[in-house]
């Protein structure tokens, strides 16, 4: 209802957000002061820390679609992905740091779902930042407990015959989802399958998308 | 399924800093896959040289884990847990 009056909504009708003027945290302090002595002690420079902050916003859940569209279509580089998904990620050209990935197959018997129920730690340098929810309480404290519930809040329902097998992200690797190809994809390139892999369906939330009939 | 190397996850509650979730301490599970050695880093947090460990990826059942409150008792879990936090058993059930 855009065009009802109610203080709280704004003209589009959404609510309105406050400001946050508030003073900055303790941790907010510390950050900008570590990174201005940083800066002063040359250590790095403000424009390397810019240079950084693009490349990662620059990541998106792109670069793992593509990757899951040629482990569909490519079987000899989808058996070096499921041997050291860092390698092949690299290998196909994507920067990802030193970042150390591994990647796990969904198949008709297997469903599974990434957590990190210690911090939120997720495969950052292949698909950029992570959804908000993936940091939530709730979501790393029941994933590990009641997954099927929480895939079926997502829409996922699984059959019991499937096994669901969960990864806590708990140390120094991080964790890719290969989705399962969707039917009805037969002959197509990686180009036309990539678009069908969403985020969720390489955290393990989802499915891959279902080609439009 | 002979071949299973089943680890205890020791029960111990040391304070400071650590990378063993507290839900999977004393729970038994089995060896996936061995990888590392990364730094120690319980050593690392503290600004200390971080010796090399292994990294096992243990995969728990959800009946392990949860007993009669697990969601699907055959579903699993599979955590990094680094070697000093794991003992050998025979067993694949916690006493």
């Amino acid at each position: 209802m855009p065009h009802d009056h109610h203080d709280h909504l704004s003209p589009s009708g959404h609510p309105y957000r406050p400001d946050g003027d508030r003073p900055l945290t303790y941790w907010q302090q510390m950050e900008i002061a570590i990174r201005e002595l940083l800066i002063e002690k040359g250590v790095t420079t403000a424009a390397e820390i810019n240079a950084q902050i693009n490349a990662m916003d620059a990541r998106s859940p792109a670069n793992g679609a593509a990757v899951v569209a040629r482990a569909w279509t490519d079987p000899a580089f989808r058996a070096d992905l499921l041997a050291d998904a860092s390698a092949a990620s690299r290998a196909m050209g994507y920067d990802i740091g030193p970042m150390r990935l591994i990647a796990v197959e969904n198949t008709a018997d297997v469903h599974n779902v990434i957590v990190c129920t210690l911090c939120s730690c997720y495969p950052r340098n292949l698909l950029g930042l992570p959804p908000d929810w993936y940091k939530s309480r709730a979501y790393r404290s029941r994933t590990v407990k009641e997954p099927r519930n929480v895939l079926a809040e997502f829409g996922v329902t699984l059959p019991d015959r499937t096994t669901v097998r969960v990864h806590d992200s708990t140390a120094d690797m991080r964790y890719i989802v290969i989705p399962a190809r969707p039917g009805g994809t037969d002959g197509w390139s990686a180009g036309d399958l990539a678009p069908l892999v969403t985020r969720d369906s390489m955290i393990g939330t989802g499915l891959a998308k279902r080609p439009a009939v | 399924m002979t071949s299973r190397q089943f680890m205890r996850v020791r029960a111990d509650m040391p304070p400071g800093h650590v990378r063993t979730p507290a839900y999977l301490r004393g729970k038994c599970g089995w060896v996936e896959r061995t990888l590392g050695p990364f730094p120690n880093p319980e050593e690392l947090a503290y600004g200390h040289h971080g010796h090399p460990l292994p990294l096992l990826r243990i995969r728990f059942t959800m009946a392990e884990l949860w007993g009669s409150a697990a969601e699907h008792p055959d579903d699993t879990l599979d955590a990094e847990i680094y070697a000093h936090w794991l003992e050998k058993v025979d067993a694949p059930h916690a006493p």
